[in-house]
Order: C-alpha cells, then sequence, then structure tokens
C-alpha cells in the first residue's frame, strides 16, 4: 500500500521547507506520518542523514508521539476519544459496534491493510461528543447510525474530503459570554496602545492588572513577562501553548476559532514587552483542523503590518509567529515538555531551575502562555489595569472561561468573572442530580455535592477551565479508572516513579474494578500516592494519584462495594487458573477445586 | 573556602556550579543513586537519590548545592521511597538474579539489599523483551533495562557515536539502537566503548567471558555499595559533559 520510491524526492522538498533545521524534526515527521499514514524506516534514515541526527533518536522522538506511526496503520485510521464524557455518551458501545462492522479487533489493523480503530485521549470535543478522529480530522456527535455510515465509507473507500461536511462541524456552544467573547477589539487596537505605551509599560500594566496563568498553575503573568524582559538573550521568544490535553477542556479551541486575532495580538503584544521576535503557536495534533483557518489569519496580519518588519510602523519592531503542531501527547501542556517538544525532541519536561523565561526554547528566554492568558492580557492593556482588576477577586482578576461537558442538558463555554461558585454554573447549565463535578480535569479536583458552593478561583478551587458534572447516577469509581488509564498512557516515561507507578495504580484500579480488589489495595494506592507525591519529575506524575483519593474520600462507598473483605487477595482468580488442568484431566470434582463452593 | 550546606546533619563543603550529589560523594558522604554517574551529566530520572530540604522533596544529583540548605537524606522516610522505587525497577522488567551474569556486580541488586528490601512489593510485569544477540561479541539483554540512560550518555558524550537511544512512551519505553534494521550487528558499537562498561545492570554483556568471577567473589559480595559508592566518587567536580541523545538534560 505504501511506494517509497519518490520518498526522497518528498523529503528533500520537505527538508528544503523547513530550513534544513532539526529543530523542526517534529513537524517534519508530522508531515511524513501525514503523506501516507505512517513513517516508513527509510524516511527516518534519510531524516538522520540530512539532518546529521542519531537514527536511533529520530526513532525515539517519532514513537513518543501517540499520532506518529513506524508501522503501517491503516488507510483509515479511527480514534475514539476515550474521556469519561464519551464514555458517558455512549462511546465503547458505538466503538464495539464499529469493530464488529469492519471485522476488527480495537489496535489491529484489518487484513486487508485498510483500517484500524482504536481510542485516544480527549479530543476536546466533550460537549459535542462522543467523538473521534479519523486520519487526524475531528468528526463529532457520533451516533449509530453517523459510524454506520462511516464504516461504509470506509468500506467504499471514499476519500476522507468526500465525506459529508456535516461530520466535520464543530460547534462553538457559547452559552455564557463576558469579557473576553463579547470583546469587540478590532486587530491592531491593543498594539496600537501598547505601542503609544512602551514595552515597559505594558509590563507594568500586565502586572497591575493582578492577570495570572489561565493554564491552571496561576504565574502572575506580568512577573513572567518582566522576567523575561529582563533576561540576557540574544533571541528572545513567544510561545502561546495551544496544547489544550487536559480531559474536559475545549475553551482554546473556542478562543483560536472565534478570536484568533485576539490570540495573536496578546503574542505580539508580549513581544514588543519582552523584546522578542519569533513566536511559535504550538498547538494540539487534535486540533490540525484549524491549522489552514489560522495560518490563513497569520497571513492576513502579516498584510496588514500587524507582523513581520517595523509593526505598525514602528521602527524595529520585528515580530512573526510561525504554527507548530503536536502529535497526540498530553504531556507536551508542561511548559518545559512543549518547549523540549518544539525543539523537534521527546516531550519531556526539563529539569528546573532555570526556568524559560531564562532558557527556554533553544536556551533563550522565553515567555510561554496560555491560549486564554494571550487573549486576557490584551484585553488588560487595553481597557487599562485598574478596569480589568474590577472584574473576579481580589487575588483572581478577571474573568475565566469553563468548559462544561458531562450530565447537563446545556454543555459548552461559559465565560464568569472569577469567583462565581460551582452550583451556580451547575444552575446556568441546566444539571439538576449533579453528584459530583471535577473541576480542572483528571489532575484537578473533585468537588462532591456538600461542597458545590466553593467559588472558582486561586484562593479555593483554581481552575484550567474543565468543568465536567457527573449526577446520581454515575460510578465515580470508573470516573476514577478512566482518569488513572488516562495519566498511565500519557506519562512520558522519563522517572522512575511516574513510569512505573502509574501503571502500578493503573493495575491495582483494574483489579478493584475485576473484583479482586481488597482494604490492603486501597492502602497501596495511598502508598502509591505518597511515592508519586515525592519524588516525580513533573506534575503529571504528582496528580496522577488525585482521581482516586479525591473520590475515595467523598465516594468510598463506590470503592467499598467491589471489595473482597479480605485483606489480600490475588488479582487473579486462584480456581479459574485450575480450569485447564480440570480439563485436561477431566476432573470436576470437589478434590479438584481449592474450596467445595467453587464446584 | 568554600561555601557549606548541611547534609543530615553534616557540614558539607562545595563548589559553585556542583550539584547536592557531586559535592556529597566528593565529601564523602553516600546518597544512594542509579542513573548518576560521576562522569556524566546527572539528569535525575531514576530518584532514588530524592532527598528533603525543609518541606520539599528534589533529585539531589540535578539539585543545584546551596549555601545554607538544611537537607535530609538518610533517614525511614526517604529510604522507604528508595525501598519502593527499587521494587518498581524490579517490577517493571525481568529480573532473575540467580542466573544474571551481572549477579554481585549489579547496582539494582545491591541497592536491593542495602536497603532491606525483603519483599517484591509489586505485580511483576513480566514484559516481553526480546534479547539482541545479534553482535558478535556483544549481547543485549534488555530483560534487565532499568532506562538510567547511562548507555546513551557513554555513547553520546565519551564514545561520540551514539549508539543508543530511548524510544516509546511511559511504561512501554525502551532501549533501541542506532540501525535501521534495529539490530545491533548493524551499529558501530565495540568492544573497548564506554558505553560497554557504563550499565549498572545486566543489559550490555560481552559474550563469551560469563562467570569468570564466581559469584560470592564479585563486587558487592564483599562490600554493601554504600561502602563502595564512594569510591568511583570523584574528588573534583569532573562531571559536565552534554548530550543531546539524553532527555532531561538540556
Amino acid at each position: 500500500m505504501t511506494t517509497t520510491d519518490d520518498l526522497p524526492v518528498f523529503l528533500d522538498a520537505l527538508l528544503a521547507r523547513h530550513g534544513n533545521n532539526p529543530a523542526e524534526l517534529l513537524q517534519m515527521l508530522c508531515e511524513t506520518q501525514h503523506r501516507r499514514g505512517w513513517i516508513a524506516p527509510q524516511a527516518l534514515t534519510y531524516l538522520a542523514q540530512r539532518l546529521d541526527i542519531p537514527r536511533a533518536r529520530i526513532e525515539g522522538v517519532a514513537s513518543f508521539y501517540s499520532f506518529l506511526h513506524l508501522q503501517p496503520h491503516g488507510e483509515y485510521r479511527v480514534l475514539f476519544s476515550d474521556n469519561i464524557t464519551d464514555r458517558m455518551l455512549g462511546s465503547q458501545v458505538l466503538m464495539e459496534k464499529m469493530c464488529q462492522q469492519l471485522w476488527l479487533q480495537p489496535g489491529k489493523v484489518s487484513e486487508d491493510g485498510l483500517v484500524s480503530i482504536n481510542t485516544t485521549s480527549c479530543t476536546g470535543m466533550c460537549d459535542q461528543g462522543p467523538a473521534m478522529l479519523v486520519n487526524g480530522r475531528a468528526i463529532t456527535r457520533l451516533t449509530h447510525q453517523r459510524v454506520q455510515e462511516i464504516g461504509s465509507l470506509i468500506r467504499n473507500r471514499t476519500p476522507l474530503e468526500d465525506w459529508p461536511a456535516d461530520f466535520f462541524h464543530v460547534d462553538d456552544n457559547i452559552r455564557r459570554s463576558g469579557l473576553i467573547l463579547d470583546n469587540t477589539v478590532a486587530p491592531g487596537d491593543v498594539l496600537r496602545a501598547a505601542l503609544a505605551l512602551g514595552g515597559k509599560d505594558v509590563v507594568e500594566a500586565v502586572k497591575d492588572s493582578g492577570l495570572r496563568g489561565r493554564g491552571g498553575a496561576g504565574f502572575p503573568t506580568g512577573l513572567k513577562w518582566e522576567a523575561c524582559r529582563n533576561a540576557q538573550g540574544t533571541a528572545k521568544h513567544v510561545v502561546c501553548n495551544a496544547d489544550e490535553g487536559e480531559p474536559g477542556t475545549f475553551k482554546d479551541r473556542v478562543l483560536l476559532t472565534r478570536h484568533a486575532d485576539l490570540v495573536f495580538e496578546g503574542m505580539t503584544l508580549c513581544a514588543l514587552a519582552v523584546g522578542a521576535q519569533r513566536g511559535f503557536l504550538y498547538l494540539r495534533g487534535e486540533y490540525r483542523y484549524l491549522l489552514e483557518p489560522l495560518q490563513a489569519i497569520l497571513q492576513r496580519r502579516r498584510d496588514n503590518n500587524m507582523l513581520g518588519k517595523n509593526i505598525l510602523g514602528q521602527t524595529g519592531f520585528d515580530f512573526d509567529i510561525a504554527i507548530h503542531m503536536g502529535a497526540g501527547a498530553y504531556i507536551c501542556g508542561e511548559e518545559s515538555a512543549l518547549i523540549e517538544s518544539l525543539e523537534g525532541k521527546r516531550g519531556v519536561p526539563r529539569n528546573r531551575p532555570p526556568f524559560p523565561v531564562t532558557h527556554g526554547y533553544l536556551q533563550q528566554p522565553t515567555a510561554l502562555d496560555n491560549v486564554e492568558t494571550f487573549c486576557s492580557a490584551a484585553l488588560a492593556v487595553q481597557m487599562g489595569a485598574e478596569k480589568f482588576r474590577a472584574i473576579g477577586t481580589p487575588k483572581s482578576t478577571g474573568s475565566k472561561l469553563i468548559s462544561v461537558s458531562g450530565d447537563c442538558p446545556r454543555p459548552g463555554i461559559y465565560e464568569y468573572p472569577f469567583g462565581v461558585s460551582v452550583r451556580e454554573i451547575l444552575q446556568d447549565c441546566g444539571a439538576i442530580d449533579a453528584c459530583a463535578v471535577q473541576v480542572s480535569g483528571p489532575s484537578g479536583i473533585c468537588v462532591a455535592q456538600s461542597e458545590f458552593d466553593r467559588k472558582l478561583g486561586f484562593e479555593d478551587l483554581p481552575t484550567a477551565g474543565a468543568f465536567m458534572v457527573f449526577d446520581d447516577s454515575r460510578d465515580l469509581f470508573e470516573v476514577a479508572r478512566n482518569f488513572v488509564h488516562f495519566f498511565a498512557h500519557e506519562s512520558c516515561g522519563f522517572c522512575t516513579p511516574c513510569r512505573v507507578g502509574t501503571s502500578m495504580l493503573k493495575q491495582t484500579m483494574d483489579k478493584i474494578a475485576a473484583g479482586h480488589g481488597t482494604r490492603h489495595d486501597l492502602n497501596e494506592i495511598e502508598n502509591l500516592d505518597k511515592v508519586l507525591q515525592t519524588s516525580s519529575h513533573c506534575g503529571l506524575g504528582r496528580t496522577s494519584c488525585n482521581p482516586v483519593l479525591h473520590t475515595l474520600k467523598h465516594f468510598r462507598p463506590a470503592y467499598e462495594n467491589r471489595l473482597k473483605s479480605l485483606d489480600f487477595e490475588p488479582a487473579f482468580d486462584l480456581d479459574g487458573a485450575l480450569a485447564r488442568a480440570r480439563q485436561m484431566t477431566g476432573r470436576d470434582d470437589v478434590g479438584a477445586h481449592l474450596k467445595p463452593e467453587d464446584v | 573556602m568554600s561555601d557549606t550546606f548541611q547534609l543530615d546533619g553534616a557540614s558539607v563543603p562545595f563548589e559553585p556550579g556542583q550539584t547536592v550529589m557531586q559535592a556529597a560523594l566528593a565529601a564523602g558522604h553516600y546518597i544512594p543513586h542509579l542513573c548518576y554517574h560521576p562522569e556524566f551529566k546527572p539528569h535525575g530520572s531514576c530518584k532514588l537519590c530524592t532527598v528533603k530540604i525543609g518541606g520539599r522533596t528534589a533529585a539531589s544529583c540535578t539539585m543545584p548545592a546551596e549555601a545554607g540548605l538544611n537537607i535530609e537524606s538518610d533517614i525511614e522516610e526517604l529510604n522507604a521511597l528508595r525501598r519502593t522505587l527499587v521494587q518498581m525497577l524490579f517490577a517493571e522488567g525481568n529480573h532473575f538474579c540467580p542466573s544474571c551474569e551481572k549477579s554481585g556486580n549489579c547496582m539494582l541488586q545491591a541497592l536491593g539489599y542495602d536497603l532491606e528490601v525483603h519483599t517484591a512489593g509489586f505485580r511483576h510485569m513480566y514484559p516481553d523483551r526480546p534479547l539482541d544477540a545479534s553482535h558478535p561479541d556483544i549481547l543485549l539483554d534488555f530483560n534487565r533495562c532499568i532506562l538510567c540512560e547511562l548507555c546513551v550518555r557513554a555513547s553520546g558524550e565519551v564514545d561520540g557515536k551514539n549508539v543508543f537511544a530511548l524510544s516509546g512512551r511511559g511504561i512501554t519505553k525502551h532501549l533501541v539502537v542506532n540501525a535501521e534494521s534495529g539490530l545491533l550487528k548493524d551499529t558501530n558499537i565495540a568492544l573497548a566503548d564506554k558505553a560497554m562498561h557504563v550499565c549498572p545492570v545486566g543489559v550490555i554483556l560481552p559474550k563469551r567471558v560469563g562467570f569468570s568471577v564466581p559469584i560470592g567473589k564479585r563486587k558487592y559480595d564483599q562490600r554493601p555499595i554504600s561502602a563502595q559508592a564512594l569510591d568511583d566518587a570523584p574528588r573534583q567536580g569532573d562531571a559536565g559533559g552534554s548530550c543531546a541523545s539524553c532527555e532531561g538534560t538540556s
């Protein structure tokens, strides 16, 4: 199915397009993957020779990212989004049906090399799930009928371009808007105001506004920009983190769809503030369909002198933005892993210090912020720090986009001033009978009914924006198990505790799910948590036990109902393991069983 | 006079640029470790050397030494952590000490004894990791790999060959060699390479020299690893190479 004869021609053009720059390796691998649906071994060897990078290292990079394949993976590669919200909307049955229709096992390529079906981490379509990716293209609102149609299209080898456009339609689902979503700032407005102020005063204005990072960690944006501005370096960079991978979050998708100009305006503002000439938007692979529209907006901004040389007539203010694609690795949302990935490497978090503001992209000072942070910074400068500060709470100024999904009739994007309570959001989205809300995704906090008056903000419930609602019909154990599987799948594998610990945790949760769990296993989870908390390399490992610990705290019966009352129980069925021997010897009497009741 | 920090109540001097581990070893204080090697730039992946500084924890091999730090290392809480990490490494791979050529010379085994790891602790994962016996002089037994990247660093930093690299992600992360065939015979590795001599476990082995020193008379059969690690420690900070093949080193 793959011809490799013209491969060198393709790769030469690819290398030329990327200036033979090793830092562009991941981008080259993505494009090679896109060409045939996989990356042939000869391609790695060829790239290694031309870029003068060891082949094994290129193989290491390619194998790190879920969307890159080093073996043929089918002409059609179907990936069902496997977030808990997709599951709650029936994704597992749909996938099973599709596998039956196409005579496939999950994860295996069909004998004729036509198709493979598997799961993938949350694709950011939780408000219109169940969702899937076909050859990287997002398809939303799956139903039995739609899945069947997709199966037929695949069987008939219909090219993806000829599939019904409706399949690929993505709704914005804006339910409540405010400062950001209602903004009417025209492209260039903020920059003109900023140029009047000057870079130093832009930093002061952002500091004054009290703006804190919207990616979840909440570091004061103005301080970050100031540190980057003051850092020594010859080529500073601005990076926008659009690797929105936290399951349950999709607000950056909507910002990039509706307000991309504001995002780029914020990045250019930051470039002025810190003195950067180059910017990157790191776009998660799941949002590949946004690439062309975003490129078009960048081009328009170049045409209007809002990017490029002497921006808006300001001599010496040169800045441009390139878009880099991710390829299916949640860990690249971590800032230093993202920078590694931008440099064309495996997305492994760096040792810190030094921090990206002094040693970021190519070891140069780098200001890296979330999509929403750049929007808020632009608005804060536009409206003035004082007005911005008046919105929200003292320590959490401004407004926040919340991605609401799960058990509610009106999932979508809600913008609130910080300080809104969980209860208020539940009322607005029409959730009745909610028994828990997962705030800020699997690495965040599970909030139970008794805590619904808690408020979103850095004072109480910090959030990157995910808000998954579970009603009282849901099994919170299965919610936690889904999250635990997610962390095990997404661990980069660099450090021992996270690489092994997240898999151990997954095994233990599966053991409990299979009905072999004991109190001992619950204690083991607490021990694992201690190890992961104290010794993990980054936040992924440190927070990977949270879903279990939080649900254990509030919903212990969901676990205890599954336990055998023993202190220890092996993870396998001891009597069941003897079945084969019984069959071979033709025995099934009491003596052939461990206990009489097993007969 | 150089600055000092406190390690388990002892005063440890350090030079600017040294990490806590480098300064501690140079001053004759042992902190358990696996992926740290005095000749290569530390990257901090095994986490055995985790220490406590006030309420925080950090890998001492990558943590810059600072004057006045008050560091705890040899305390039960951290030794319990280290025991668990060793158990995790044993459970992750396929380690059959009695039949392993490296038994007695193996750092993982030695740490297991020294930290008093008496039980398996975890369900073993029994991963499928085929051997690579393709090379006429060298055997690769991936079953024992603990992903410390010392061979990656040695081959990149010292040998300048980049024979090894890591591939995959998470629990499927594994060592690969620099050849399209994926076989060691198609690389330019040689017996004299530094990478041949840094594996702390028994992955990279020269062929036809098995059991030349009988079990019972090997390195860690004589004295525990904690009593010997200092023998290899440099007294002067001669680490600090850099290797673009390695993770977390940039």
